[in-house]
């Protein structure tokens, strides 16, 4: 605020001289020039990330859900080779008898329960955990990787424009469920086909937005000055173009966690899932609906759900949050 | 046009399939060389151009093929005959609840942004857009079932069944309507022409109506008309959770027990009908908004 009045009394004197002499002479006093004063316009600790934490941290919401999924992630990981824990694929017999434990209710032996094969259920939740959040990195990472690069060539290189459109425009006219059911039919059910199936369709969102993004920018003035300058495309869509895009890029790439749980779920749901030997979030729900009929097993269905919940939730909280942080016009 | 490349990439795509879904229950019973006669038979090992001439040549006429396991030698197109108005039906219902619930939400959470209400049903959107639909469309079946004394399966001659499917079946739409429509107005309501209004003394609900449900209506337009074609799709989870004989649970049928014409058949109409939806939001939305016309525009971006 002093600044601005400084220079604003200056350039308000010619104007008070040139006024009628009625003119109170004494209201008006030259502003000498204040070196410190013009130094302090000139500077500005403002830094990119540092607002963007400051504003993520004031979300509280958005802090404790941080701080549950970081606990939860560094659990998945380090469960297995925590002390005691049991093995998600052994079916657990009765040492005695040598029956298998079948359908046991959550007790001190097996945290949550066994499942209708005598499997531990617990185990099985933190293995499960681990596959669908694997999927969910690796169709986030493409995701963001190709849907830029398809994004970025498509808003930037004419020539590419009308080529890229229609083929944007048939993938994505055949709605996604079709498509990814029609995938993973065609493929045999494994890790892979699933990574395939959903990066095959997730990236088209992505492209689609970096694409009207850089249209939008492409043509502005320093864009222009840097091309006439001799500037490489590449280097202009890396260094003038996507830093606008990072907000949204985080975001999407949070939003795969929840997005790839679902379609696994649903693509479980409907048979065409990952193999019954491998745990995962979508094959637990489905194992927990087969149990739901009789109340007393339905914590077969409540244990996955609750932890499948608090992960797809979180994950869509924190990367809201992020993204708003992230966009420089809520730094203020 | 992009209706045409569509149809014969998912007709090519439906060939990569395995051929076991071309045999009912015998596939293990018989020789190779009975397979490969069967196979034949059907014109399956023909090159793709002339089994694509055929394809069409059928659909011209009408024909989608008759099904192989889900009802043997039926054709398809009597087999959804029946199924149709099952999901036309629920999925009808469900738009109408949830644009309506939707729509009053969202105003509603507008009118008291950053409040209890708003808050709460901010919370509600969270839940659906993150939760896999099956998981809390389970938990309602479960459990809404139990405490309200609803019947846990469809029938069709108590009308007290259709009541929960269809209310479970708009809850998607109801997050969706309702958090477009609260961003909508908060961005619209601090417009110019909003304040001009207001200044001129215009009662809120005449604003409401006459300004901003009006100009929120145009972008809704581009989306409305596939969304009630694709009710004919019928959803997938509600149908089977509920077993309603609709056919979003024929799709997971079909493709569950391997029949491959019939699961050709419903991929080409859901997604030519998503085409024609998609096509009709863009007139639709040329309609109702003056400003926007369909033909390409020149000059520079």
């Amino acid at each position: 605020m002093a600044e601005e009045r400084v220079t604003g009394e200056g350039s308000a004197v010619p104007a008070a001289r040139a006024a009628p002499a009625a003119q109170d002479e004494m209201l008006f006093t030259f502003a000498q020039y204040d070196e410190q004063a013009a130094e302090r316009t000139g500077y500005s600790d403002y830094s990119y990330w540092g607002s963007t934490l400051r504003v993520f941290l004031k979300n509280k919401v958005a802090v404790a859900l941080l701080v549950i999924i970081v606990t939860l992630l560094a659990f998945t990981v380090i469960q297995p080779i925590l002390p005691g824990q049991k093995s998600p694929t052994r079916i657990y017999t009765d040492p005695g008898t040598g029956i298998q434990l079948r359908n046991q209710t959550p007790n001190r032996e097996y945290w949550f329960g066994t499942n209708s094969i005598g499997q531990d259920l617990w185990s099985r939740i933190w293995s499960g955990t681990r596959t669908s959040l694997l999927i969910g990195i690796f169709v986030g990472i493409w995701e963001v990787f190709f849907g830029i690069a398809v994004g970025a060539l498509w808003g930037y290189v004419r020539q590419l424009d009308l080529a890229i459109t229609e083929i944007y425009n048939i993938i994505n006219n055949i709605p996604t469920t079709i498509l990814l059911m029609l995938l993973t039919y065609i493929m045999r059910p494994s890790f892979q086909t699933m990574v395939i199936a959903m990066c095959a369709t997730g990236w088209l969102g992505m492209a689609r937005f970096v694409r009207n993004q850089i249209i939008i920018i492409r043509d502005r003035e320093y864009n222009l000055a840097s091309r006439c300058l001799g500037t490489p495309t590449a280097r202009i869509i890396m260094k003038n173009l996507l830093p606008y895009l990072v907000s949204v890029i985080v975001l999407r790439m949070a939003l795969a966690i929840p997005g790839t749980i679902g379609w696994e779920v649903f693509l479980t749901y409907i048979g065409l899932g990952l193999p019954l030997h491998i745990p995962s979030l979508g094959n637990l729900v489905n194992e927990g609906r087969q149990a739901m009929m009789s109340p007393s097993l339905r914590y077969q269905l409540i244990f996955p759900a609750a932890v499948l919940s608090v992960i797809t939730i979180s994950f869509y909280v924190m990367g809201n949050a992020f993204s708003d942080a992230a966009d420089p016009r809520n730094h203020f | 046009m992009t209706v045409f490349i569509v149809i014969t990439v998912v007709f090519l795509l439906m060939r990569l399939l395995p051929f076991e879904g071309y045999f009912a229950e015998s596939y293990d019973k018989l020789t190779p060389e009975q397979r490969e006669a069967i196979l034949r038979s059907i014109g399956v090992l023909d090159p793709w151009h002339v089994q694509l001439m055929r394809f069409y040549k059928d659909l011209l006429r009408g024909d989608l093929g008759t099904s192989i396991v889900y009802r043997p030698k039926v054709p398809i197109r009597d087999i959804i005959a029946v199924k149709i108005p099952y999901s036309l039906a629920f999925g009808l219902a469900a738009i109408v609840i949830s644009l309506a619930t939707g729509l009053v939400m969202g105003v509603w959470q507008a009118r008291d942004k950053g409040r209890f209400w708003d808050k709460t049903w901010t919370g509600y959107i969270v839940f659906i857009n993150a939760v896999p639909a099956a998981v809390y469309l389970l938990f309602i079946q479960i459990y809404v079932t139990q405490i309200a004394r609803l019947p846990m399966l469809f029938d069709r001659d108590k009308p007290i069944s259709w009541i929960l499917p269809a209310i479970s079946m708009s809850l998607g739409g109801i997050a969706g309507y309702a958090m477009w429509m609260r961003r909508y107005m908060v961005d619209e309501l601090n417009k110019d022409y909003i304040r001009l209004a207001r200044a001129k003394g215009m009662s809120s609900t005449a604003i409401m109506v006459k300004h901003v449900m009006r100009n929120a209506f145009v972008p809704m337009a581009q989306y409305l008309p596939t969304s009630v074609l694709l009710t004919i799709s019928g959803s997938i989870y509600i149908e089977s959770l509920y077993s309603i004989p609709g056919m979003g649970g024929l799709l997971v049928d079909a493709i569950q027990r391997q029949d491959n014409p019939l699961v050709q058949a419903l991929v080409l109409i859901f997604s030519t009908l998503g085409i024609f939806g998609l096509f009709l939001g863009d007139v639709l939305m040329a309609i109702f908004d003056p400003r926007i016309k369909l033909e390409k525009q020149g000059g520079s971006r």
